[in-house]
């Protein structure tokens, strides 16, 4: 089809304008990745000789392993006790009508419009009237509320997706509500609810602004010791550490994507 | 199901595979069944037809127990199952999108009720190869529903709700999502399958196509309303209001009036043709009220040399195959427009798009109603038959 010198030109800008978007957003995680590999004690960039220490040194700073076990333990719980409490959730909010249904939805996704330091701050503060120590409990807690809403949406977009055909043939059939439950509506759930938990593991694991309130030196969590690592150095580690944690994440992803399909674990394709 | 509850039943209940008596259902303030009573037969293929609103679905629904009525009683196998929960009804449900699980094989699918009943493995394996030869898809108990054909997968859906023996089999609407062709070749299947197996049989459909091949009986439904329960025959020769009269078959209404009455017949004229029709639909009627007269297609003729009941002008020629379709505007329909079937090797070229000609009545299995000036007019006939 031939085109107008103009139609050619909104072409090329409109690339141009795609590339440059994509370009944005990937910039931070190649400039950081590329600073990983500088082989000088500065975080600078471009760097001019090339090295993996940084790396090594990152794996072996006390703080980082410290933090990294205490993300593991606190993430685990929190996207743990999400998950039941966010598909309870979600079950009832699809299943049955009850009063004050739309003020409980709405209390159950308000801490997306909460600030995560107001989130921290008042766990912080309620920590401290109650006289708690500020141990992994509280950091859990603080994480279940921060985690929920992601989980809840999660499940219930999954829950709504399921054809109600599937269990009206499974009763048919002669299946009691209790195996269809277990026989059909969770198998086809699955999905959603590991699709649930990962997500609230990625949030939970990088989560900073309410864990540096929560957390104590015994309880930080990795973000919280880089954050108090790069308020003391400038050195390369954190570039790497990033590093690291792209990749970790990148690869959780592509395992859930080859068990599950990526469509399914975003919930960008219905699951029937 | 306990012997007391069977034996409550009158006859024993051993005459009808399903009976409801005075069902009504309500969704909010809408009636959607009012005090529906039918009795199904044993092994018989019982159609709930009607457009869509008419009940039909609420019907099927309520048998199956996916929700309870306001009141009557409905019976399976002379057991009174109003409050039994679908789980225990020991019915085969086919839906209208199969609702095969997609999560497991077909094999796993068909052997699902079976599991449910705590049949053994050995036992199971058996009867789903069984039924899988019956559907004639050996072979195929690998796959998963999404690997299969639209037609394969009806037939998964169709051994699934059998494997089981279930007292009653209910289809839902299951040929509207195939193609004609295979809609087709379908039904021939499964009503094959159903006299097998001579399994009870209640299917619901807005088609009167379907409705007339496959089933023993039909049970015209509108606004949650039963109107006529009988043989397709009956219900096509012999309907028993306007609106079955309308909806069965390609019916004509032409402006007629009462000659005289004699005995159960009626003299009815129309043009200068007088035909014969039963008395029974305007038993109340006098001599000269106008009445409408509805006629099959296939019950006009172009008037030669016989009476003319109509004149009309031939707005459209339709080369069918097997027959030809006339359609004729004629200030004597109801509709404005009158459609003749005419055999098709009729030939085509004896009239045009144009010509005037007149339309004679064969009376066989006309009916006529009481003219009803605030009734809605029937749906014109001009759709080729779905038959």
């Amino acid at each position: 089809m031939p085109r107008s010198p103009f139609q050619r030109f909104l072409r090329i800008v409109g690339v141009l304008v795609v590339l440059a978007i994509l370009g944005f957003l990937i910039l931070p995680a190649v400039v950081v990745t590329l600073a990983a590999f500088n082989d000088r004690a500065i975080l600078s960039f471009p760097p001019q000789q090339w090295s993996w220490r940084w790396f090594a040194k990152a794996i072996e700073y006390e703080d980082f392993r410290a933090g990294f076990r205490n993300g593991a333990i606190v993430t685990i719980w929190a996207s743990s006790i999400a998950l039941l409490i966010g598909a309870t959730f979600a079950f009832a909010l699809d299943r049955y009508r009850f009063p004050f249904k739309q003020l409980i939805e709405t209390i159950l996704v308000s801490p997306l419009v909460i600030p995560h330091f107001t989130v921290g701050l008042g766990f912080l503060i309620l920590a401290a009237e109650l006289g708690m120590a500020r141990g992994f409990l509280v950091v859990i807690v603080c994480h279940v509320v921060l985690v929920l809403p992601f989980v809840l949406r999660s499940v219930y977009v999954s829950l709504r997706n399921i054809d109600p055909r599937y269990e009206l043939a499974a009763a048919s059939l002669g299946a009691s509500p209790g195996r269809v439950l277990v026989t059909i509506t969770l198998p086809l759930l699955l999905p959603g609810l590991v699709s649930g938990w990962l997500f609230a593991a990625i949030l939970s694991f990088n989560e900073f602004t309410a864990s540096l309130f929560v957390t104590s030196q015994r309880t930080q969590t990795l973000p919280v010791a880089m954050y108090n690592y790069v308020r003391e150095y400038a050195d390369p580690s954190m570039a790497a550490l990033s590093v690291m944690y792209i990749v970790a994440t990148a690869l959780l992803l592509t395992f859930a994507n080859a068990f599950l399909g990526l469509g399914k674990v975003l919930n960008v394709e219905r699951s029937h | 199901m306990s012997n007391a509850a069977i034996e409550s039943m009158p006859n024993g209940g051993n005459d009808y595979a399903v009976t409801l008596e005075g069902v009504t259902k309500r969704f909010g303030s809408v009636t959607a069944l009012h005090e529906a009573n039918l009795s199904i037969r044993r092994g018989e293929l019982m159609t709930l037809l009607g457009p869509s609103g008419c009940g039909k679905t609420t019907m099927l629904n309520l048998v199956a127990g996916f929700f309870m009525p306001d009141s009557g009683e409905i019976t399976i196998d002379g057991a009174r199952v109003s409050h039994l929960p679908t789980y225990r009804r020991q019915i085969g449900m086919m839906f209208q999108n199969y609702a095969l699980f997609p999560h497991m094989t077909v094999e796993a699918n068909i052997g699902y009720g079976l599991r449910m009943r705590g049949v053994g493995k050995a036992e199971i394996r058996k009867r789903v190869s069984d039924v899988l030869s019956l559907v004639k898809l050996s072979g195929l108990g690998d796959r998963k529903p999404r690997q299969l054909s639209g037609g394969q997968q009806q037939r998964v859906a169709i051994a699934r709700a059998l494997v089981i023996n279930p007292k009653v089999l209910l289809l839902d609407e299951p040929f509207s999502a195939l193609d004609k062709n295979l809609r087709g070749s379908m039904q021939v299947e499964v009503k094959e399958i159903q006299r097998k197996l001579g399994v009870t049989t209640i299917f619901v459909t807005h088609d009167q196509g379907e409705a007339l091949s496959l089933s023993d009986r039909i049970t015209v439904m509108s606004e949650g309303r039963i109107l006529q329960v009988g043989t397709p025959e009956e219900t096509y020769r012999r309907p028993a209001d306007r609106f079955v009269a309308s909806f069965i078959g390609d019916a004509n209404v032409l402006k007629a009036t009462i000659e005289r009455m004699e005995g159960d017949k009626a003299i009815v004229a129309i043009g200068a043709a007088r035909i014969s029709v039963p008395a029974q639909s305007i038993r109340d009627a006098k001599a000269n009220a106008p009445v409408d007269l509805f006629i099959r297609c296939e019950r006009l003729d172009i008037a030669d040399d016989k009476p003319v009941a109509c004149r009309g002008r031939i707005s459209a020629l339709i080369y069918q195959g097997g027959h030809v379709d006339i359609h004729i505007d004629t200030p004597d329909s109801i509709t404005g427009k009158v459609l003749l079937r005419c055999p098709g090797h009729m030939s085509m070229s004896r009239w045009r798009v144009g010509d005037t000609v007149g339309v004679a009545v064969d009376g066989t299995d006309a009916v006529a109603f009481t003219a009803d000036p605030s009734a809605p007019p029937p749906a014109p006939a001009t759709s080729p038959s779905s038959s």
